[in-house]
């Protein structure tokens, strides 16, 4: 977290750079790996396990979330110098439901059947503690322009653990990708792992991919 | 001047003004396309009681060529002047069964568009946690099941929500039969999951972890094709 609020601070210190910046290039690359939303910050755990047992819900939810956080922290940056600081959360609520509802209408009208299997998942994104807390730790100081690249990158880490967790639950849980059999595909029958299919087997994958992530880029949790 | 109460008071009310009137426009908007989805799914869920549709058909010409639609009341006397699609069944299903509404799905025969080769009833009911409905189709003796569709508001994933997601728990009463001579005894989902039913016409195996969704949906058939015990009679005897 510390590390965000300094990034936060630096994109407030200069008032005109170019928007892809080294350090607004940061915003996106970040937290893809050493800021991660998911293995890193540990956010938005929920919907990670709940929607990775196929790769197609998985990424719809990270498209959905990813066009939240940033839509969401453009408004909230744009609205930033009248919020009322006493009421900000609340009106971070609003603007953060405003987004959902939207996307859930959409995904509704043009992807039925996949709003349906996401069901009441779109609507948590509301309570998704990536989109607060993008909106709190970023979008509250800084302008429209970073904001929407914070958002970007966000939307992208979660979007990149989520498409990761729900590669591995499809192909040892059903042996498919994207409900394309694989296995079968190359002449080898596979029965499918139940495991995979069930949210313990969401954590599982998790807390490898956490593993991996810090043996390669050697991060330690500071005490 | 941001700290004011009235400052935050109108803030707050302009913006829950701005909100509602960006959404109810995007409902307005996407509402058809929406409702249109909706229509697709239930042709698609009555097509698939008695055919297996395949990826890329067209669900809205199969329904025009195959299936006739109607509403008949509680005597099995078909209702004019409104369409299936006009009943709402989670309101019809809190009415008592002499006054609801019932809509019924025929199967034209491809050679003969007179006779009809299956019937598919809608049911409705109460599952574990909230409403679970489907449809039921019958071969033309007007007691064998030719398949069902079971779809559900609330039921638990993995467990109650498997009469949905589970093609096998459902394929688990295609032959069974409804009536015991002349007795219309419905199909019972039994309690425990593994037995071998094969030899009882009126019994299927159950869902392990999910015996109140299956008592839901044993009493959601019986008391539904109760309803349609008239309409089924009349339709014996004309064939």
């Amino acid at each position: 977290m510390s590390e965000t609020i300094q990034e936060a601070a630096v994109a407030v210190e200069k008032k005109s750079e170019p928007l892809f910046s080294k350090k607004n290039k940061k915003l996106i690359t970040n937290p893809l790996d050493i800021d991660n939303p998911i293995t890193v910050q540990v956010l938005g755990i929920c919907s990670a396990l709940a929607v990775t047992t196929q790769l197609k819900p998985a990424f719809i939810m990270a498209l959905s979330l990813l066009v939240v956080t940033a839509c969401s922290n453009v408004a909230i940056s744009m609205m930033r110098n009248s919020i009322p600081s006493r009421i900000r959360i609340i009106v971070q609520l609003a603007v953060v439901s405003l987004w959902v509802t939207l996307v859930n209408e959409l995904l509704k009208a043009y992807v039925y059947d996949v709003s349906k299997q996401l069901a009441v998942f779109v609507g948590l994104i509301i309570t998704n503690c990536i989109v607060m807390g993008r909106l709190e730790a970023f979008a509250m100081s800084n302008k429209p322009g970073p904001s929407f690249l914070d958002g970007l990158g966000n939307g992208l880490g979660y979007g990149l653990i989520l498409m990761a967790v729900a590669f591995f639950r499809e192909l040892l849980g059903s042996g498919a990708l994207f409900g394309f059999k694989v296995f079968e595909a190359v002449g080898f029958h596979y029965k499918g792992n139940g495991l995979m299919l069930l949210p313990a087997g969401a954590c599982v994958v998790v807390g490898v991919l956490i593993w991996l992530q810090r043996s390669f880029n050697g991060y330690r949790e500071s005490h | 001047m941001r700290q004011s109460n009235l400052y935050i008071v109108i803030y707050a009310s302009v913006l829950t003004i701005v909100c509602g009137g960006l959404l109810a426009l995007a409902s307005e908007g996407l509402k058809e396309r929406q409702q249109f989805n909706i229509a697709q799914e239930q042709k698609k869920n009555i097509l698939s009681t008695v055919i297996t549709l395949e990826d890329g058909q067209d669900i809205s010409a199969l329904y025009a060529k195959d299936v006739n639609e109607f509403v008949v009341d509680f005597q099995g006397n078909v209702v004019d002047g409104i369409k299936p699609q006009e009943v709402n069944l989670a309101a019809e299903y809190k009415k008592s069964p002499q006054d609801r509404l019932l809509p019924v799905y025929e199967f034209k025969n491809a050679s003969d568009p007179n006779k009809v080769d299956y019937v598919v009833l809608p049911i409705h009911g109460f599952g574990l946690w909230n409403e679970i409905w489907g449809f039921v189709a019958l071969e033309s003796d007007m007691n064998t099941i030719r398949g069902v569709n079971f779809d559900h508001k609330g039921e638990t994933p993995g467990l109650g929500a498997r009469i949905a997601s589970d093609a096998a728990v459902q394929g688990r009463y295609r032959g069974k039969s409804i009536y015991d001579g002349d007795k219309l005894v419905s199909v019972t989902m039994m309690k425990g999951e593994g037995n071998d039913y094969s030899g009882k016409p009126h019994e299927v195996d159950g869902m392990s972890g999910a015996t109140l969704t299956g008592k839901g949906v044993n009493n959601m058939m019986r008391d539904y094709l109760f309803c349609y015990e008239n309409y089924l009679k009349k339709k014996k005897a004309n064939s």
